[in-house]
């Protein structure tokens, strides 16, 4: 794999997993438990696509052959997404929404923090303006799952039926491949299993204060961030997301 | 505007001090919470507050109809931005409800058994993505028509809530205007969806601003408390003579063929909605009622056990503070 090839993977890698899962957080609009939540979570939705705009765009970019963000959202088919399993699993309830979106944003903390070091200083930029967000995402899915796994006994069963669907998910941001590789020896983006170690300490200490059990088993599905196997759910995400610009190829909105 | 056919509740105080309270808004005072009010006013008020804190969260529905087939990621951005203003709207107003000595969860309950109302317009359906241009255009075009007055309304906090909301509607109705014009420019079918958009809309904005006048009984008490600061036909044929000269502009044609300006009036004349189809959506014949009041119903539902978690964990940590001091 070129490094330009590796560079572009890296970037879709990001810019996909905020379009899928500001897509899935937006589908709460208007049908949330509480009207803060209506409002944080459309927040969190916003800044997502925010970052998609930055990402994909900058994907887009080093392409080099003329398409846009926009095109990269709405007329790629599911093997050309590179998101990590968890951000396309359906919504469930809103203890499962919550628990995703703290195991993401954990990863996703950790993860800006290292890439505002990249050598490239247009991912040092992006990293820079989304890590401000990101902090604020982590810190509001944290205390969520805190006051929900250690609140009524309904709340906690919840949260750990959350937990124990998604924490096979969870593995897959840590997994490393001869694209990661390239992009650690261009010093743009870190390894992916390096994050393990402090993705563990923070997602410990929140979910052992929500009185949580992290299941033991360290299985993990994959096959997202390469594209070689997402699952069933993209296809239909994808049909909603992209259908205008299918229908109406080459309109303008 | 999202607060229609407010009845007015009879007042039976002390004359005295109605007749304080009276001089006080005729003198432009605002009147605070901790304020003598008669029963009226506060009875009045918190049906209108709370009919408008409603259709800011009904208002969301429609809106999101479209979040997740948005056509492009600026456009999703934009839409996403503004559900949540209109999500926020509703708190400053629940909040302003509040000061009256209602409970949110308390108006939340009537809205969601059909004791409180909110506005007809989000009981229709947005069947293509120039309604939501259309939306933002004609709906909080109509909105802001009615708030931009209710900024000097009597009651202090309802006063501030409509300053606050009514800096983001300008935004609101720039991004409708301005999405359903991309559709007008594009191409044969854009055109088409945003035609249709505006022969399905134009007329259940029009009924936005409430019955005609003469038929408007409820008036007269809330203009004098200032509750209520310009006749249902006023707005109207201000909306109407606003709007007409932009869909032109737009080249897209007001489902009206009897709409004409009138040079005598110095306004358009304009045909009057078919206020049977009002009526009828009002008692919650809409296309849409029942749909919409039952998923609030069940995003309310389904929420409980999170609310209830919440809250429990907030005890707890109360107690474990209490206990360590
Ligand atoms: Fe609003
Ligand atoms: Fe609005």
């Amino acid at each position: 794999m070129t490094r330009e090839d590796a560079f572009t993977q890296f970037l879709l890698q990001m810019g996909d997993n905020t379009l899928i899962l500001g897509h899935r957080v937006s589908e709460w609009c208007g049908h949330a438990p509480v009207l803060e939540e209506d409002i944080a979570l459309a927040n969190t939705a916003l800044d997502l696509i925010g970052q998609t705009q930055m990402w994909l765009g900058l994907a887009a970019e080093v392409q080099g052959d003329g398409k846009s963000a926009d095109d990269l959202a709405f007329l790629r088919d599911a093997w050309d997404f590179r998101n990590v399993l968890l951000v396309e699993v359906p919504n469930e309830d809103f203890g499962r929404t919550l628990m995703r979106q703290f195991l993401f944003d954990a990863w996703h903390s950790i993860q800006l923090g290292r890439l505002m070091k990249s050598s490239d200083e247009r991912v040092a930029a992006i990293a820079e303006k989304a890590s401000k967000e990101v902090a604020y995402h982590l810190e509001r899915s944290a205390d969520t799952v805190v006051g929900l796994g250690d609140g009524t006994e309904e709340s906690h069963r919840r949260m750990q039926e959350a937990l124990d669907y998604l924490w096979p998910y969870a593995g897959e941001m840590f997994q490393s491949d001869e694209a990661d590789a390239e992009m650690v020896k261009a010093g743009i983006a870190p390894d992916p299993a390096s994050l393990r170690e402090e993705y563990d300490t923070l997602v410990s200490r929140v979910l052992t204060e929500a009185t949580l059990t992290i299941p033991e088993s360290r299985f993990a599905h994959k096959g997202g961030r390469t594209g070689a196997m997402h699952t069933e759910h993209l296809g239909h995400l994808l049909t909603q997301m992209q259908w205008l610009q299918r229908a109406y190829p080459g309109a303008k909105w | 505007m999202y607060a229609q056919m407010i009845k007015s509740e009879a007042t039976q105080d002390d004359p005295e001090k109605l007749a304080a309270f009276q001089a006080r808004i005729d003198a432009g005072e605002k009147i605070e919470p901790k304020d003598w009010m008669p029963e009226g006013y506060r009875k009045t008020l918190i049906r209108q507050i709370g009919q408008h804190a409603h259709s800011e969260i009904v208002g969301q529905l429609p809106e999101g109809n479209w979040i997740t087939r948005a056509p492009t990621l600026e456009r999703k951005a934009i839409l996403l931005a503004k559900v949540q203003d209109e999500a926020g709207h509703g708190l400053y107003l629940y909040c302003a409800a509040e000061t009256l000595g209602v409970s949110r969860d308390e108006i939340t309950e009537m809205l969601l058994d059909g004791r409180m109302k909110y506005s007809s317009i989000f009981n229709y359906p947005t069947l293509n993505w120039a309604d939501i241009g259309a939306v933002g255009w004609l709906v909080d075009g109509a909105a802001i028509m009615n708030q931009v007055p209710l900024q000097r309304t009597s009651f202090g906090p309802y006063s501030r809530a409509m300053i606050r909301i009514c800096k983001e509607e300008s935004f609101h109705q720039r991004q409708g205007y301005d999405a359903i014009r991309k559709m007008a420019e594009g191409t044969p079918e854009q055109k088409k969806m945003a035609q249709d958009a505006l022969n399905r809309l134009w007329y259940p904005s029009l009924m936005m601003f409430g019955p005609s006048d003469k038929d408007s009984v409820h008036s007269a008490q809330s203009m004098a408390w200032k509750i209520k600061m310009n006749t249902n036909d006023e707005l109207r044929q201000k909306f109407v003579d606003q709007t007409v000269p932009q869909a032109e502009y737009l080249g897209l044609t007001v489902p009206d063929p009897d709409l004409k300006w009138n040079e005598e009036r110095g306004h358009y004349d304009y045909t009057d909605p078919d206020w049977s189809e009002f009526f009828d959506v009002i008692k919650g014949n809409g296309p849409c009622n029942v749909d919409r009041l039952a998923a609030r119903n069940k995003a309310w539902d389904d929420g409980k056990w999170v609310r209830d978690g919440l809250l429990a964990h907030a005890r707890k940590k109360a107690a474990r503070k209490h206990a360590a001091e």
